[in-house]
């Protein structure tokens, strides 16, 4: 360790980036993810910002229209693509590998490069915004509307995020194979922390659900840029195709989002409550069949396209299915608290704050659910409630939950606890009274994705009222984002356990892990292996098997380069004429990196156990 | 003395909610006040899921306040170490099982009204006979709304005239973009779909009165202006309008002088797009009765000025990214002014907007705007004659 912290300590600015623009550690990739899914997100909060001050009065023209519809557009798709699942990547980079005793990844390379896919693509989709105009019809980007739409910004929209989305499903197979091959000794999977549990399922939803995104965004690319006429009604195209494509892709999404932050709620809760989780394998078993239903139940967003009332009844039943293993979850985290201590660090608070806001959040799933009264909420304020109750009342308190839970283990520095609880205050207040108002708003008669809305029509208050919680919830991230730097400068040092309640393997290695994280890889006797140790043994885990060379993988700019060739052939793509130029040149650059990858082997190297002797037992 | 007390509390409650919701918004846009029977039922659907799930938001909650304050780590307990707890089978059971019932006391009523809400076959009157059905053709554009009655060989744009207590069964088709058709106090929404994927809905108004119509399916930039008005007047009045309508001579000469050179000037420049009396050009809205139009462009207030200013920068401003900005003509504003004054003597009917809001109601059968059972056989096998022959035109 002290070697390599004085090395670290050297290493000029360069050397550093270098390093990461080229690293294959599960660490630093999660490091990587953090930093870009955190800047998507600033940005598509920005985008937000300026929606809801358009929206503050009637008649208003703070933004004209066409600009509102990209605003729109722009945040949803960002916030789902490329703030909310890079940051649960950067959570389940940071952690499954050492939650299961391993020592990286499956594929450190495809990990890397999932990553580098995700910049681009999502960089690509955001050159738009400087070349004429964003994509304006909306995340879900329903044909004809798609079709018809001027310029480019639908185009950069469905090569981005195809580009985004093979990164994407890179990630989701490398998590896939993680899991199942790279346990640790002992580590059966029925000892799994929920959060592993969680994102496992969570990937093999990308595995199955991404491919439908992936086709749809092909259709669409070639109706726009090859006069294709999938879409196109009036060639004998059909829109109502797009929908299906999109959603059984979208509505797995949901869930693909959720379920990581139901595993870190689950650690959390456990951790701080000093209590194992309750009933742990009706936790796993709810986690699988919400993941199961989840694939039964798309055309729920789609109850007023008109595909009959036997189609829609069906799909209202199932889609209420859901409801009771989602219950399950709720009851369970309560009585995982019940005869517990409960110690309310914040990322507790944050947990205790996401189990009204989600039931909410839930209860107006139910209401959806129900296919006729949906005739009523579908595509009104009502829906836009809806999804952020679960989405920011789910998805973004437990991506915050987890940073804050984790900080200690990625950075090896504790984020100051005041300032966390000033930003989880700022940040539940504004987001009820941004998101509850909202409710009624919808069921008073105001559509989404509304540019402006007239005076007199009952709607100014409620308005008003939600614009004022968006801006408490920016308040907020200022202050996390004014934690982090102060942390970073003057933070207290974490130690291996610095929660001094953890449960799970990370806690037993020192903060942040050397790079090969297990000198010995540790044997699991149980659920909750280190709290095993602590109550039965010496508080430290036995190793699972002798001290020996370890086989890491060496860096690589392919991935970097790789990404980069997509993106200049996706230009090329978009463009065409004479940037069919600058598409060659992509091609090359993509195609001479998988070449190189191909016929260059790279068996990587090994640590000698001698320098591994050298560095003490690594606490 | 028990059960009289949480029935009680039951009808409280539900008399609270009631009330809280029904503050909500303004009666011509608010779901939250139905209007019309097909809205009424929605709204029993939503107050019933209301009453589910705050039963069960108070359980989580009752039980989530009892733990925090009960099971929080205080001061002396610092090394307390909690019995580990692995689960418990009947608790699991019983949030399962519970969970199930619940759902189901909301699946029943959620599956008759996903059916009854799209029933577009007749109603029956007390004698059982079948009443006869009033049908709207209605095409959605970017960014107005057209409306045909195939019955009555009628067309006009943006105001939808209803008659009060009848169901009125509508056929939603796009000429574009998808659309959706949303009258928040009659009705649920559907979705106004391309070539192909017709939809059928129906609505109906309990009171004489004007609602206001929302696209609600993104659209384009000027989705959120995509407005139009449902007018429910009482049957008697709605039988005048409809003979009223069917009586428009499209080539009929305003009496001013101006308003006659405006007609000319209509005529060269507007017609092309913009038909008067039943026609089946819907390039442009149809402005049979222009003149008793609630709003202009269906948001704007109705005024010469605002009718100046749209002709004169064919509403580029306006309506952001409407089609009528591709419109050829070029007027001076002389011109634009003689147009005006013959726009607003298009109003063929006495009966608009105003008799939906002066509570005089006038009963009838609308016997006389169907024609005889006999009769309307022989019409209908013409109709059936002239849609082939339209289905022919197309190929």
């Amino acid at each position: 360790m002290s070697s390599l912290a004085a090395t670290r300590q050297k290493a000029g600015f360069w050397s550093v980036l270098w390093d990461y623009l080229t690293t294959v550690d599960h660490k630093k990739i999660a490091h990587l993810y953090l930093i870009g899914g955190f800047f998507f997100f600033i940005l598509a909060g920005i985008e937000a910002l300026i929606i809801r001050i358009q929206l503050m009065f009637p008649n208003s023209e703070f933004v004209s229209a066409q600009f509102y519809n990209e605003l729109m557009t722009m945040h949803g798709t960002t916030m789902i693509f490329l703030a909310a699942m890079p940051l649960l990547f950067a959570l389940m980079n940071a952690i499954i590998p050492l939650q299961i005793g391993a020592r990286d990844v499956a594929f450190p390379f495809i990990n890397s490069l999932g990553f580098w896919l995700f910049v681009f693509g999502g960089l690509l989709l955001h050159v738009s915004w400087f070349t004429g105009g964003a994509p304006d019809a909306g995340w879900t980007a329903y044909a004809p509307l798609s079709i018809y739409s001027e310029g480019h910004g639908l185009d950069f929209y469905s090569v981005g995020l195809q580009i985004a989305g093979f990164g994407t499903l890179m990630a989701g197979i490398n998590f896939i194979v993680t899991v199942i091959s790279m346990r640790g000794p002992g580590m059966t999977f029925m000892r799994m922390p929920l959060f592993t549990w969680a994102s496992f399922v969570a990937n093999i939803l990308i595995l199955f659900a991404f491919p439908a995104l992936t086709i749809g965004l092909f259709l669409l690319t070639f109706d726009r840029l090859f006069g294709a006429n999938f879409f196109e009604p009036s060639m004998g195209g059909n829109v109502i195709i797009w929908e299906h494509l999109f959603w059984i892709f979208g509505h797995p999404e949901v869930y693909i989002l959720i379920l990581p932050a139901f595993g870190v709620f689950s650690e959390v809760i456990s951790t701080f409550s000093r209590k194992r989780l309750f009933g742990y394998s009706s936790m796993v078993f709810a986690t699988v069949l919400i993941a199961f239903l989840g694939f039964l139940v798309w055309a729920h967003h789609m109850f007023t396209v008109g595909l009959g009332p036997i189609a829609n009844s069906i799909f209202a039943v199932a889609t209420m299915a859901i409801a009771i293993p989602t219950g399950i979850k709720i009851f369970n985290w309560l009585l995982t608290m019940w005869g517990g201590s409960i110690k309310f660090t914040s990322p507790m608070v944050i947990a205790l704050g996401f189990i009204p806001s989600f039931t909410v959040g839930g209860m107006t799933g139910i209401m959806l659910a129900s296919a006729a009264s949906d005739f009523l909420y579908h595509d009104t304020y009502f829906v836009v409630a809806h999804f952020h109750y679960v989405i920011v009342g789910g998805t973004v308190l437990g991506i915050f939950a987890g940073l804050i839970y984790w900080w200690p283990k990625m950075f090896g520095k504790i984020l100051n606890e005041k300032l966390n609880h000033w930003f989880f205050w700022l940040l539940f207040i504004g987001f009820h009274l941004t998101f509850f108002v909202q409710h009624f708003l919808g069921l008073m008669g105001m559509p989404r994705r509304y540019w402006t809305f007239l005076e007199g029509q009952g709607l100014d208050l409620f308005n008003l009222i939600s614009t004022i919680g968006a801006f408490l919830m920016a308040f907020a991230v200022l202050i996390f984002v004014y934690n982090i730097i102060i942390t970073s400068r003057n933070g207290e040092k974490a130690g291996a356990d610095p929660w001094e309640d953890g449960r799970t393997l990370e806690w037993s290695i020192p903060s942040p892990p050397p790079y090969y994280n297990f000198k010995q890889l540790p044997l699991t006797r149980g659920l909750d292996p280190l709290w095993i140790e602590k109550t039965e043994g010496n508080g430290k885990m036995l190793p699972g098997e002798p001290l020996g060379d370890i086989h890491m993988p060496n860096n690589s700019f392919i991935p970097f380069m790789f990404s980069l060739g997509l993106f200049l052939l996706g230009l090329g793509v978009i463009y065409q004429g004479p940037y069919w130029i600058l598409g060659i040149i992509g091609f090359l650059v993509w195609a001479g990196s998988m070449f190189v990858r191909s016929f260059k082997d790279d068996l990587g190297y090994y640590i000698p156990k001698e320098e591994l002797e050298k560095e003490g037992d690594g606490s | 003395m028990k059960g009289w007390m949480s029935r009680f509390k039951v009808i409280f409650t539900l008399a609270l909610m009631t009330i809280v919701l029904a503050g909500c918004g303004e009666p011509f846009l608010s779901a939250l006040q139905p209007q019309g029977e097909s809205a009424k039922n929605i709204y029993d659907l939503m107050i019933l899921s209301i009453i589910i799930m705050t039963v069960v938001f108070l359980v989580v909650m009752i039980i989530y306040v009892y733990v925090v304050f009960r099971y929080r780590r205080k001061k002396q307990q610092e090394d307390h170490i909690p019995k580990q707890v692995e689960g418990n089978h009947a608790l699991e059971t019983l949030w399962t099982v519970i969970p199930i019932l619940l759902l189901l006391i909301l699946a029943i009523p959620t599956v008759q009204s996903t059916f009854s809400l799209v029933d577009t076959s007749a109603e029956v009157n007390e004698e059982g006979e079948d009443l006869d059905q009033i049908w709207v053709n209605v095409t959605g554009k970017q960014y107005w709304w057209h409306f045909e009655y195939p019955d009555f060989d009628i067309t006009t744009s943006q105001d939808l005239y209803i008659p009060t207590d009848r169901k009125v069964n509508i056929s939603l088709l796009s000429e574009d973009v998808i659309h959706s058709f949303w009258v928040p106090p009659l009705a649920g929404k559907m979705d106004v779909n391309p070539t192909g994927n017709r939809n059928e809905m129906w609505i109906d108004a309990h009171e004489e009165g004007i609602y206001w119509g929302k696209c609600a399916e993104l659209c384009g930039p000027s989705h959120s202006l995509m407005d139009f008005k449902v007018i429910a007047v009482s049957p008697g009045e709605f039988e005048q309008w409809v003979l009223d309508m069917q009586q428009v001579d499209p080539d009929a000469v305003p009496e001013s002088a101006t308003a006659q050179e405006g007609q000319e000037l209509f005529g060269d420049n507007c017609l092309a797009c913009h038909a008067i009396g039943s026609s089946p050009n819907k390039t442009g809205p149809n402005l049979t009765n222009f003149a008793d139009r609630e709003k202009l462009a269906g948001v704007f207030d109705f005024t010469e000025e605002n009718l100046h200013k749209w002709i004169q920068t064919k509403g580029r401003d306006m309506k952001p990214g409407n089609l009528m900005v591709q419109a050829p003509y070029d007027l001076t504003d002389e011109e634009a002014d003689k147009i005006i004054e013959y726009l607003l003597t298009l109003s063929p009917s006495e009966i608009t907007s105003a008799n939906a809001e002066d509570g005089n109601y006038i009963e009838s059968d609308l016997s006389a705007i169907f024609p005889d059972e006999d009769e309307q056989d022989e019409e209908e096998q013409d109709e059936d004659e002239a849609a082939e022959e339209d289905n022919e035109d197309e190929e």
